[in-house]
């Protein structure tokens, strides 16, 4: 007989003991173990996957930065520039102004150094030719002059206007001390007899007077009143008048200088000179 | 010359004996609890493992990805049962090239003895998914004219499934002891190799036939659930 009962009941029991003993021993433990394994590797996967997720999300952000750094950068960058430009224009602008100004202080300065030396040159000019104009006359005058300038101011004694006349009479009414003539020479006392005659023909009445000498007067007769009033006729007073002459041209000039400075565009030439003949001057002060 | 190890009695008291089918049978069993026991000690959570321990990775997704294309639809509710099946019978053969031993699957006993294991098996498979009224409502099906047609092949089976792991088993280990008689030189080591390669074949196909009668057990009601898979046969 092949099958022994007695076997096949041992072998299935012994086939059921070994399917407890390999599910506790085997099947168990490498099944937990996969299990374990798989959850874990689920577990990775899904934390990379949280990871990629987080850093594509700041990949992301960091990208939205950079590109809004950029813009700003930009805008900083262009709004730097314009001002710079700007800043440019006006330090030029300055700069420009600041040798504009120098310049034209430069040729104000030119100018006015001209002018001044001008001025000096016409001064000196203008001293020079009256000192040679006294001198010259100086030499000139001798008594034969004085003569005829004590003639010459006798007529004009008697050619004077009435109110001239009456001022200087009332003049003499009040004085309490006697006129003075003063003359460049000692006047002869001829001379000083016309004059007298003269005086007192002209006032109608008795002029008290007393001669002086004065050499500052170059040539001429002097008649002063006690209380300042005065007819007299000089060289010096002719110089004296030209001297303001031309004091006047000069200060005529310096004043167009000044309006063309003030008003470049507008030049003002320089007037010919036109000097004005220095007119003998009759003074009553 | 015995034709089966049952014939080999090392001690008998009465109706108890210990002969060399229960032997070996147990050396298997050692082998195979010590072995997972010695694996499964140091077993790694990591990505990094030892060599063994893929071994039986493998071995054990292997298993149960059969039983799921065999279309059962929990594997490893049924691992434990047919893995053992498969692991004891393939154990059995492969330990045909140690000099001195028999296989325990050349013994008719042993392979009654796990065909009726399948046996017992199907029903208590068959009634805890479906209960006992759904379990045997499939005997009626399609009618109950089909009732002792289906006892029948349950039956059948179960004598088929024993007796051609035997044959097999016993053919593979005569054949070898004649050739040893008549060739003892090179010829027997390449019948042993056929002998390996039949008894991995025979392994596999009484576990898979194994799950089939299982899953033919389990899945009576619910055919729509899941489109039924061609066994491999």
């Amino acid at each position: 007989m092949l099958i022994d009962w007695f076997t096949v009941g041992a072998q299935a029991l012994n086939f059921l003991i070994l399917v407890w003993l390999m599910k506790r021993f085997l099947y168990q433990p490498i099944l937990h173990a996969i299990d374990e394994r798989e959850k874990r590797i689920a577990a990775e996967l899904s934390d990379a996957d949280a990871k990629k997720a987080e850093a594509l999300k700041e990949r992301d952000e960091f990208q939205h930065k950079n590109e809004l750094f950029d813009q700003q950068r930009a805008e900083l960058l262009s709004k730097a520039m314009e001002e710079t430009k700007v800043e440019r224009q006006r330090l030029l602008d300055e700069a420009r102004q600041a040798a504009d100004a120098l310049s034209a202080k430069r040729q104000e300065t030119l100018r006015n150094d001209a002018h001044y030396l001008n001025q000096a040159i016409s001064r000196r000019t203008q001293q020079e030719v009256f000192a040679i104009a006294r001198k010259a006359l100086m030499d000139l005058a001798t008594t034969g002059l004085e003569e005829r300038l004590s003639e010459v101011f006798t007529r004009r004694l008697r050619e004077m206007d009435a109110q001239a006349k009456e001022g200087l009479a009332e003049a003499l009414k009040i004085a309490t001390e006697p006129s003075l003539v003063r003359s460049a020479f000692d006047l002869p006392a001829e001379q000083r007899a016309v004059i007298q005659n003269a005086l007192n023909e002209t006032f109608s009445a008795e002029v008290h007077i007393r001669f002086e000498t004065a050499p500052d007067l170059i040539s001429g007769i002097e008649f002063t009143t006690a209380n300042g009033q005065k007819v007299a006729w000089s060289i010096a007073d002719y110089l004296l008048s030209l001297e303001k002459g031309v004091d006047e041209l000069l200060k005529e000039k310096d004043k167009s200088i000044a309006k063309a400075n003030s008003n470049p565009e507008a030049k003002v030439k320089p007037e010919p000179d036109a000097q004005p003949e220095p007119k003998p001057e009759e003074k009553s002060q | 010359m015995h034709l089966s190890p049952d014939q080999i009695i090392f001690w008998q008291y009465g109706l108890f004996k210990l002969n060399a089918t229960i032997v070996y049978t147990w050396g298997l069993m050692l082998l195979l609890i010590v072995g997972s026991k010695l694996i499964t000690r140091k077993l790694s959570t990591d990505l990094q493992r030892s060599r063994w321990q893929n071994l039986l990775e493998i071995v054990v997704t292997a298993i149960e990805k059969q039983i799921e294309e065999v279309g059962l639809r929990n594997p490893r509710q049924y691992l434990g049962f047919l893995g053992t099946l498969f692991l004891f019978v393939a154990t059995a053969s492969l330990c045909t090239i140690i000099p001195g031993y028999e296989p325990p699957t050349g013994s008719l006993s042993t392979t009654v003895a796990l065909a009726l294991c399948v046996l017992v098996a199907v029903p208590f498979f068959g009634i805890l998914d479906q209960g006992l009224g759904g379990y045997l409502k499939s005997y009626v099906e399609p009618t109950v004219i089909m009732l002792p047609f289906n006892i029948i092949s349950e039956m059948s089976r179960t004598l088929a499934l024993a007796v051609r792991l035997f044959g097999n088993m016993m053919s593979g280990a005569m054949i070898i002891g004649i050739l040893l008689t008549i060739t003892p030189f090179i010829f027997p080591i390449v019948m042993t190799v056929l002998g390996l390669l039949t008894g991995m074949v025979q392994a596999y196909i009484f576990s898979i036939l194994a799950a089939v009668y299982i899953a033919a057990a389990t899945r009576t009601r619910k055919p729509k659930a899941e489109p039924e898979p061609a066994p491999k046969i």
